[in-house]
């Protein structure tokens, strides 16, 4: 396949009710933070972009969202290519100005606090970070508790970004101010809206 | 058994069929054609044109015919419509110094290259009803000559020559506002604020123009110009690299020029106002103008001491869509608020008798106690 | 997915939004959810009904609603006031829902000015239309100030009003649209539900969304999130208590309508919440003027 065909193909069959399933889902899991959502997906992106992020990504950002992509991501003109055909997205040159950010890896991501936290005034200006992982179930589990969650819930995502809990605890410190994330593997995804709190002790 | 209102859906169905047999009207009476609403009710199709923010004549006689003859209605029906239109993309500012003029007045100079025209104006007719106007008597044809197709200069670029005037201004940003993609936002740069003004309700700039006239935000507004005509509306094609020209629009432009102080800094100017609106509308172009003066206060260092220096005031209630929705709303039930407020006040008025109870008791013990 | 109309002649994209619309609409839904009780500013539509009359609302659930969905509309608590009867029509239509007036089977239920007696379940979704969404406005009217406020976190004049209103009439004077803290940060306007209504907030199983159409604002409370109604020590929030329970279904302990019989003072009190009565009465409940009224009716 050529680069352009690569770029063509993968998008939503049937955009308008795929993007309302996605949507719903993304919403119940943001509305009860660490609780896992299967997403399933006729999306086919290029590699190394995941189907759920792509189906995320397709859901919700266009012309209005400037987007990041991180290191992995940005080097591949076929997954640039793909997002920019299917979504129209602007890719954003800071990661402060970015709408929405898609990271491959989350290992390597920039610190959190580089992301558009969005203004006391505004704390709605802020990224969304979609996050790639090889499990939601299997990671080090950590307990969040916070609105959404009733008395603590339970998530093992892997990987994370390096001192996750301690860039986290900062990001809440920021509070209303902060960014938002969907932690999106093969087949599900799962969020940690600012508001959510990791406890310390690990279950 | 007791049964709480019901059919709701036979009640509407019922009213929309009266209303649909009212609006017809009495059926002997031929039914009025859209091209009548058009051509004979043209002012009213260029208002409902301009505050619709759709230049569509035709659906603005069908929003009228719809609508009974209710303008904000059909304004309404209008917008309803304009926001299920797919966004193609945004045309190229409309040169209105190349307009192809049918009216145009300056009171700011006798004469002047382009000459006044008068146009089609109801300026200087006598407000005699006329009965032959009841019957179908036929119509003189207009005056005409051949267009010699030479634009005619706008008054602000002859002021603008001699510096005496302030620039046209630039946009703020890149990229124009529009508050019907984005959140309105205050302050608002004065592309979006001028949108606002343009959509927004005939009567309500009206009235706040006049109030800056009668001295609440006083400007001094001489009409620099008025002009009336079609203008082209382009479109730039990215991929095709030059702009096309998708039709002509019937547009009214005013420029006020109004006075100005000058600083240390910068010599005396004169300053503007600007209006345009979709159609022939005079009256709201010098409204508008009226008010994107009075509005432009802060940005000259004015005190704001006035209802139409305040921009959050006028933009927040300038859209009669929005005032007629939200005035309209109360008669929608409220009774579940109500029932909370009649309690309250019940149980307030009950507290209030019990004190007034025992203070007259103890007031009809003084007596005793004084004797 | 098109609806097509019966003539063939407009066309509307599924649940009448655009997808561009849809978008912008889910995206603010997002952060109003990850900001609770923050009101999210947005572009939002003109309707084909008009702003006041539940753009807002009908805007959220649009861009929430599948095919799936059965959805309920209640307007002062009730699924056939004309305008709960026309927004529920309206979403039939574009979006070829499955309606309900049961709220134990609606996965969403659009609101106007109640919140449903019974208790609402993990999974559902409560939207409200709302009116004015800024808790402030009537304190001060610039939305430049209430912003500044929101950010700082300063609402020491919303007190200052209920205590105004506490030493001028004895109690605190408002009774519908009372302001509510969410997570102990941003003050909240409930939408105009009477204060009874309050406490269903708190700590609710639903996911409960707010749509201002006409003031362009989307809020959110997430499930299990921390709604207090705002008070004093010495003048704790109370809600509304009925003396008598309904006329029809005898409920207590649930809101009530004043219904009017007569010009001669003649009234009862029936439950606000229509499905909850009906329920209630189909289980064998009876009040005392259930009876009385069946033999007048006939």
């Amino acid at each position: 396949m050529t680069i352009s065909e690569k770029i063509a193909r993968g998008g939503f069959a049937d955009p308008v009710f795929a993007a309302q399933t996605v949507f719903r889902a993304v919403m119940d899991a943001m509305a009860r933070p660490g609780a896992v959502h299967g997403v399933s997906t006729d999306v086919r992106p290029p590699s190394p972009l995941n189907a759920t992020a792509a189906a995320v990504a397709l859901t919700l950002a266009d012309a209005d969202t400037p987007l990041w992509l991180g290191a992995e991501l940005a080097r591949s003109d076929a997954v640039r290519g793909w997002l920019s055909f299917h979504t129209a997205v602007p890719f954003a040159e800071f990661i402060s100005h970015a709408g929405f950010a898609i990271v491959a890896n989350p290992a390597n991501v920039q610190p959190l606090s580089g992301f558009a936290l969005g203004t006391q005034e505004y704390p709605d200006r802020s990224t969304t970070i979609i996050m790639q992982v090889e499990t939601l179930t299997s990671g080090a589990p950590m307990t969040l508790s916070g609105p959404g969650i009733k008395g603590s819930r339970t998530i093992a995502p892997h990987p994370m970004p390096g001192h996750f809990k301690t860039q986290w605890r900062d990001i809440n410190g920021h509070y209303p101010r902060g960014v938002d994330l969907v932690l999106a593997s093969e087949n599900a995804i799962a969020c940690l809206p600012r508001t959510t709190r990791i406890g310390e002790r690990e279950v | 058994m007791y049964v709480a209102v019901k059919g709701g859906e036979t009640a509407i169905r019922n009213a929309h069929r009266l209303l649909a047999n009212r609006r017809r009207g009495d059926p002997s009476v031929p039914s009025l054609t859209l091209e009548q609403i058009a051509e004979q009710l043209a002012l009213a199709c260029d208002r409902v044109m301009s505050e619709g923010s759709v230049y569509d004549r035709d659906l603005a006689a069908l929003a009228i015919k719809q609508a009974r003859g209710d303008l904000i209605e059909a304004i309404f029906l209008l917008r309803a419509y304009r926001t299920t239109l797919p966004r193609f993309g945004y045309s190229e500012p409309v040169d209105t110094a190349a307009m192809q003029v049918e009216r145009r007045i300056s009171a700011t100079y006798k004469d002047l290259p382009g000459g006044q025209m008068l146009g089609p104006t109801f300026d200087y007719t006598h407000r005699l009803l006329d009965p032959a106007l009841a019957g179908d008597e036929e119509v003189e044809a207009p005056e005409s000559h051949e267009s010699d197709e030479t634009p005619v200069v706008r008054v602000s670029d002859i002021l603008a020559r001699e510096g005496l005037i302030e620039n046209d201004g630039v946009s703020e940003s890149e990229e124009i506002g529009d508050l019907t993609r984005t959140p309105m936002e205050f302050p608002m740069n004065r592309d979006t604020r001028l949108q606002a003004l343009s959509r927004g309700d005939e009567g309500f700039l009206l009235a706040l123009g006049y109030s800056t006239q009668r001295g609440y935000a006083r400007s001094h507004p001489f009409a620099g110009e008025i002009r009336i005509g079609e203008v082209d509306v382009e479109f730039d094609v990215p991929e095709l690299g030059f702009t096309v020209t998708l039709g002509r629009i019937r547009v009214t432009e005013c420029q006020m020029v109004n006075q100005f102080q000058g600083s240390s800094k910068a010599p005396p100017q004169f300053t503007r106002g600007y209006g345009l609106v979709f159609g022939q509308s005079e009256r709201k172009a010098m409204a508008m103008a009226l008010c994107d003066r009075a509005l432009r206060a802060t940005e000259l260092g004015e005190d704001i001491v006035a209802a139409a220096q305040d921009e959050e005031f006028v933009i927040s209630h300038s859209d009669n869509v929005q005032a007629t929705g939200f005035v309209e709303h109360l008669k929608l039930p409220h009774y579940v608020d109500f029932q909370a407020e009649l309690d309250l006040v019940r149980r307030m008025r009950a507290e209030h008798a019990a004190r007034r109870d025992s203070d007259s008791d103890s007031d009809s013990a003084m007596p005793e106690a004084a004797e | 997915m098109t609806i097509h109309t019966d003539d063939g002649l407009a066309t509307y994209n599924f649940a009448y939004l655009d997808e561009q619309t849809k978008r912008m609409i889910r995206r603010a839904i997002l952060k109003g959810i990850a900001i609770p009780g923050y009101q999210v500013p947005f572009a939002s539509r003109e309707m084909p009904m008009p702003y006041g009359w539940g753009t807002g609302g009908v805007q959220v659930t649009a861009a929430v609603i599948g095919p799936d969905d059965v959805l309920k509309v209640i307007d002062q608590g009730a699924d056939d006031t004309t305008n709960a009867v026309s927004i529920r029509n309206f979403f039939a239509k574009v979006a070829e829902v499955e309606t309900t007036t049961d709220t134990a089977t609606a996965s969403i239920i659009q609101t106007r000015h109640r919140i449903p007696e019974e208790k609402l379940k993990e999974g559902q979704i409560l939207v409200y239309q709302v009116p004015i969404p800024e808790p402030l406005r009537f304190l001060e009217p610039r939305e430049t100030e209430t912003r500044k406020m929101h950010a700082l976190s300063e609402y020491g004049l919303m007190h200052v009003k209920l205590y105004e209103d506490i030493a001028k009439n004895g109690h605190i004077a408002t009774t519908y649209a009372y302001p509510v803290k969410v997570e102990g940060r941003y003050v909240m306007d409930p939408s105009p539900t009477p204060k009874f209504d309050n406490p269903k907030m708190h700590m609710s199983d639903a996911l409960q969304l707010f749509g201002a159409g006409r003031e362009k604002r989307i809020y959110a409370i997430p499930p299990h999130t921390d709604v207090v109604s705002l008070d004093f020590e010495d003048y704790p929030f109370e809600v509304q208590t009925f003396v008598e329970p309904c006329a029809l279904c005898a409920a207590h302990g649930v809101y009530l309508d004043e219904v009017i019989l007569d010009d001669k003072g003649g009234r009862m009190f029936v439950c606000s919440d229509t499905d909850h009565c009906e329920k209630r009465r189909e289980g064998g409940h009876r009040g005392h003027l259930a009876g009385d009224a069946r033999e007048t009716a006939q």
